[in-house]
C-alpha cells in the first residue's frame, strides 16, 4: 500500500504541469477577460457566479483546493472580496498568488474608483475605504485591466506572451466598436434619473450619464427597510425617477415594491457575465444591459 | 524486498531530474526569443493603439472622444498614505455581553466526566471578554496575529502567533500560542459560535475555555487535488487541559488531522474530518466527592486520547447565502485517559481518602452534538442544537471504594433566534434544558449582544 502510494505520488510530482496556465478569478467578468485575452493558453476556475454576492462568499473548502493549484489569481480587488479571499490565499499554501506576488492581480488598481469615502465611519454602512468596488460595468475600465492583465499574463508565462498581447489587442479592436455601439444606442439614457438597490451602478451611470437619485438600501449592506422605502415613494413627486436597477443577485422584493408603488419599471441587470442567459460573455453583458436598461424606459 | 521500492522511487527521481533539466534549457531559450519578441510586438501594440485613438478622437462620434479621453486617463495605483500609520495591523474589538437566568447551582460539573473549574454558574448581567486582535503581513515571508482578551481585570494572551506565507507547495507553518485546528468548532472565536455557548463536548474534553490552544508548532499541507484534502500535525508544550504543563525538553503533546471537502452542486458545500490528540498530564488535580458526598482531591498521572469526527454542511440557494442559507454541524468524541489516579484528604474534612490511596485511572468516554441553523432573512435565523453525552466505562482501580464516579448519560437541548443589523453586529435570544449535571434539570435563558468593531472580520467555513 505505501509502496504503491510512494509511487503514485512521484509520478504526480513528475507530471508536467498542465499546459495551459491556471487561472483563478474570483468574479465571472474577470474570468471572461481572461478568456478574452489567454483563449486556450489558459485554464480558468470562477470562484463565484453571478448569482452570488461575492462579498458575502465564505472561505469554502473548494475556493481553497482551487487556490492552492492556481498560478495567478485575479480579482477585483478594492476590499471586495475581503471577507473571504484573504483568507483563502493565505490558507492555500500557495506562494505564488500572495498580494504582492506576480500571480496576484487586482483590477481595482487600474481604474480611477468613484466614491471614495471621505470620511471612514461603519455609521456609513459597509464602506469600502479604496472607493465602490464594482468598477466591471463601465466597458472603458476594461482597456486599461485588460493592458495590465496581458502584461502579467506574459510575465507568467513568457512562451505564450505574443499570445497574450495578440488577444488583447483584438479584443481592444472589438471592444472599441462595440463601445462605440453602446454609446449610440444608449443616448437616450443621458440625463435618465434611476433608483438602485445598492450602489452597484455607480461605474455604468458614470458611462451613460445616468443620474442615481436614490438606494433602496439606507446604508450600504444594511437590507433596505420599509421606512426607507416609503421615503423614496414620496421622494418620487419632487425628483421622479424613471426606474429602479437591481442586479441578478438582490432580492427582487424591494425593487418590485417601489416599482408598483412608484409606477416604474423594475428592471434586473445582468450586473456580470451569467446574471442573464444573454449575458454569455462581456459583449453579451453590455448588449443585455443596455437593452434592458432602453426597454426599461419605453 | 525492501530495496525494491527504494529503487522504484530513485529511477523515477532521477528521471524527473532529467527531464526538468532539458525543459529547463529549452524554457530559457525558448523565453528569451519570446521577450524579443514581446518587446518589438509590444511598440507595433503600442504605435497602433495610437493611431486607432487618433483615428477614433478625429471620428464624428461626440461620444467617442470621451472614450479614447479616459483610455489615456493616468493609471491610478492605489494611492498608498505616505504616514508611518499606513503600515498599523488589522485591528479588531469584539465586544460581547448578556444576561443570564439559570439555576443557582455551585460548583456545577458535567456528571460522569472529569470536573474542571467551570465558570457557568454566573447568573445576571455580565460582560464576557473583550477581544482585542492584531494582524498583518510582516514582511513577504511571514503574518503574525495576537488575540489579547480581557475579561475582569486579567488581561489573557488567547493567540499570539506567526505564519508563513511564501513556502509554496501547499505548506503552512505555524508557531506560536494557537487553538488547534483539530475537530471543526475548535479553532473558532467564541464570538463566530451559532449559539452563546460551546457544545457540552467541547467543555468536557477541553475545560471552560471550551478549546483546546497549544504552544507550540503547526504544520499543514493542502494536497494539489481539486478535492479539498488537507493533512495538518501539531507538536507543543501540551499545558492546556486534559494535558497538564510540564517543564521538560521535547514535546509535551501532539495532533494529528486530516480534512476533506467539496462543493455539491452550486448550493451546497461540506467538509469532514478526523482528529487526533494526544496529551500527558503530570499531577492534574480535581476536587472529586467520595462514596460518603464528603468533598475529595483527585490527582491524575497518566495520557489521554482524543480523537474527534467532524462534518460540516452549508446550503444557500444558488450558493448566494445573503438572503437564505442553511447550516449543519456535527461532532463526535471518543477520549481514552490511562495512568492512575491519586485520592486525597488535602482539606482534612474525614474523607475516604485520609490516607492517600493510588489506584488504577482508565476510562473511555464518548459524546456527540448536532446543530443546524437557519437564517431565512438577511437579519434574522434560528437555530436548534443537541448535545448528549456517555460517560462510557470508568475504571479507578483501588478508588472504587472511595470515590462516587457516576454513570451518566448528561444531555442538553438548545434552541436560539439571533438578529444582524449589519455583518458587525448581532443580539441572540437562547432557550436550554440543560440535564448535564444528575438530579438537576436547569432552564437556561440568555439574552446577548456579540458586536465587533474595525477591521472586516473573515468568513471562515
Amino acid at each position: 500500500m505505501i509502496r504503491l502510494l510512494l509511487s503514485l505520488l512521484l509520478t504526480l510530482a513528475c507530471l508536467p504541469a498542465s499546459a495551459a496556465l491556471q487561472v483563478f478569478a474570483t468574479a465571472p467578468e474577470w474570468a471572461a477577460l481572461v478568456r478574452e485575452i489567454g483563449g486556450d493558453k489558459v485554464s480558468i476556475y470562477t470562484a463565484t457566479t453571478a448569482l452570488q454576492d461575492i462579498h458575502r462568499i465564505t472561505a469554502k473548502p473548494s475556493l481553497l483546493a482551487q487556490a492552492r493549484r492556481a498560478q495567478l489569481v485575479v480579482a477585483t480587488g478594492a476590499e471586495l472580496e475581503i471577507g473571504w479571499l484573504p483568507l483563502v490565499l493565505r490558507d492555500s499554501g500557495n506562494a505564488g498568488i500572495q498580494s504582492g506576488q506576480p500571480g496576484y492581480f487586482e483590477a481595482a488598481r487600474y481604474v480611477n474608483l468613484l466614491d471614495v469615502p471621505v470620511v471612514l465611519d461603519r455609521a456609513q454602512g459597509d464602506v469600502h475605504a479604496a472607493g465602490n468596488p464594482h468598477i466591471q460595468l463601465d466597458p472603458r475600465n476594461l482597456f486599461r485591466i485588460g493592458e495590465a492583465l496581458a502584461a502579467r499574463l506574459g510575465e507568467l508565462d513568457p512562451t505564450n506572451a505574443p499570445a497574450y498581447q495578440a488577444g488583447y489587442k483584438a479584443f481592444t479592436e472589438k471592444w472599441r466598436t462595440a463601445i462605440a455601439r453602446w454609446e449610440k444606442e444608449a443616448l437616450p439614457l443621458r440625463g435618465v434619473p434611476v433608483l438602485v438597490h445598492h450602489a452597484s451602478f455607480v461605474y455604468l451611470e458614470n458611462w451613460l450619464g445616468m443620474k442615481e437619485t436614490g438606494a433602496l438600501e439606507p446604508k450600504p449592506g444594511v437590507e433596505p427597510s420599509s421606512g426607507q422605502l416609503s421615503g423614496l415613494v414620496a421622494r418620487q413627486q419632487s425628483a421622479p425617477a424613471k426606474m429602479v436597477l437591481r442586479t441578478a443577485y438582490q432580492s427582487d422584493g424591494p425593487s418590485l415594491w417601489i416599482a408598483g408603488k412608484a409606477g416604474i419599471p423594475a428592471v434586473m441587470l445582468p450586473f456580470t457575465v451569467g446574471g442573464t442567459p444573454e449575458a454569455g460573455d462581456l459583449f453579451g453583458l453590455f448588449d443585455d444591459t443596455v437593452q434592458r436598461l432602453l426597454k426599461g424606459l419605453r | 524486498m525492501l530495496y525494491k521500492p527504494f529503487v522504484v522511487a530513485a529511477l523515477l527521481a532521477a528521471s524527473c531530474g532529467a527531464q526538468a533539466a532539458s525543459d529547463a534549457d529549452l524554457a530559457a531559450i525558448r523565453s528569451q526569443i519570446a521577450e524579443m519578441k514581446q518587446s518589438y510586438e509590444q511598440r507595433i501594440a503600442a504605435l497602433e493603439q495610437k493611431l486607432s485613438q487618433a483615428e477614433a478622437r478625429s471620428a464624428a462620434n461626440p461620444l467617442a472622444a470621451t472614450t479614447a479621453a479616459t483610455d489615456a486617463r493616468p493609471v491610478a495605483i492605489a494611492s498608498a498614505s505616505s504616514s508611518a500609520s499606513a503600515f498599523n495591523p488589522e485591528v479588531s474589538l469584539v465586544l460581547q455581553g448578556q444576561y443570564n437566568q439559570m439555576k443557582n447551582v455551585p460548583n456545577r460539573t458535567i456528571t460522569g466526566f472529569w470536573p474542571t473549574e467551570d465558570g457557568t454558574n454566573q447568573r445576571g448581567f455580565s460582560v464576557n471578554e473583550t477581544e482585542l486582535m492584531f494582524a498583518a503581513n510582516i514582511d513577504p515571508y511571514w503574518r503574525g496575529q495576537a488575540t489579547l482578551s480581557v475579561q475582569g481585570d486579567s488581561v489573557e494572551v488567547e493567540e499570539a502567533w506567526v505564519r508563513t506565507l511564501g513556502i509554496g507547495e501547499g505548506i503552512g507553518l505555524k508557531a506560536g500560542r494557537f487553538k488547534s485546528s483539530i475537530g471543526y468548532l475548535n479553532e473558532q472565536h467564541a464570538h463566530t459560535w451559532d449559539f452563546s455557548n460551546a457544545p457540552l463536548m467541547y467543555n468536557v474534553l477541553f475545560g471552560p475555555a471550551a478549546s483546546y490552544v497549544e504552544d507550540g508548532l503547526q504544520f499543514k499541507w493542502l494536497a494539489p487535488t481539486p478535492l479539498f484534502v488537507e493533512f495538518g500535525a501539531e507538536v507543543g508544550r501540551g499545558a492546556s487541559y486534559p494535558g497538564s504543563d510540564s517543564n521538560k525538553n521535547g514535546s509535551g503533546a501532539g495532533a494529528l488531522y486530516a480534512h476533506v471537502g467539496d462543493d455539491v452542486g452550486v448550493s451546497s458545500s461540506w467538509r469532514a474530518g478526523v482528529s487526533y490528540l494526544k496529551t500527558s498530564a503530570n499531577d492534574r488535580q480535581a476536587d472529586f466527592v467520595d462514596v460518603n458526598g464528603l468533598p475529595a482531591q483527585g490527582m491524575f498521572n497518566g495520557d489521554t486520547d482524543t480523537l474527534i469526527a467532524d462534518f460540516v454542511w452549508k446550503w444557500a440557494p444558488n450558493g448566494n447565502p445573503k438572503y437564505q442559507n442553511f447550516k449543519f454541524q456535527s461532532e463526535y468524541f471518543v477520549r481514552k485517559d490511562n495512568g492512575n489516579l491519586t485520592c486525597m484528604d488535602t482539606a482534612g474534612v474525614g474523607n475516604a481518602c485520609a490516607t492517600p490511596v493510588t489506584g488504577d485511572y482508565d476510562t473511555r468516554q464518548s459524546g456527540w452534538y448536532a446543530q443546524g441553523v437557519f437564517q431565512f432573512t438577511p437579519e434574522w435565523r434560528a437555530g436548534l442544537r443537541y448535545d448528549q453525552l456517555d460517560s462510557g466505562r470508568q475504571n479507578l482501580g483501588s478508588n472504587i471504594a472511595n470515590l462516587a464516579l457516576p454513570d451518566y448519560k448528561p444531555q442538553r437541548a438548545t434552541a436560539m433566534v439571533d438578529y444582524s443589523w449589519s455583518e458587525f453586529s448581532r443580539a441572540r435570544l437562547q432557550y436550554a434544558q440543560d440535564k448535564s449535571m444528575q438530579g438537576v434539570t436547569d432552564n437556561q435563558l440568555t439574552l446577548q449582544y456579540i458586536m465587533s468593531l474595525g477591521a472586516h472580520g473573515a468568513h471562515t467555513f
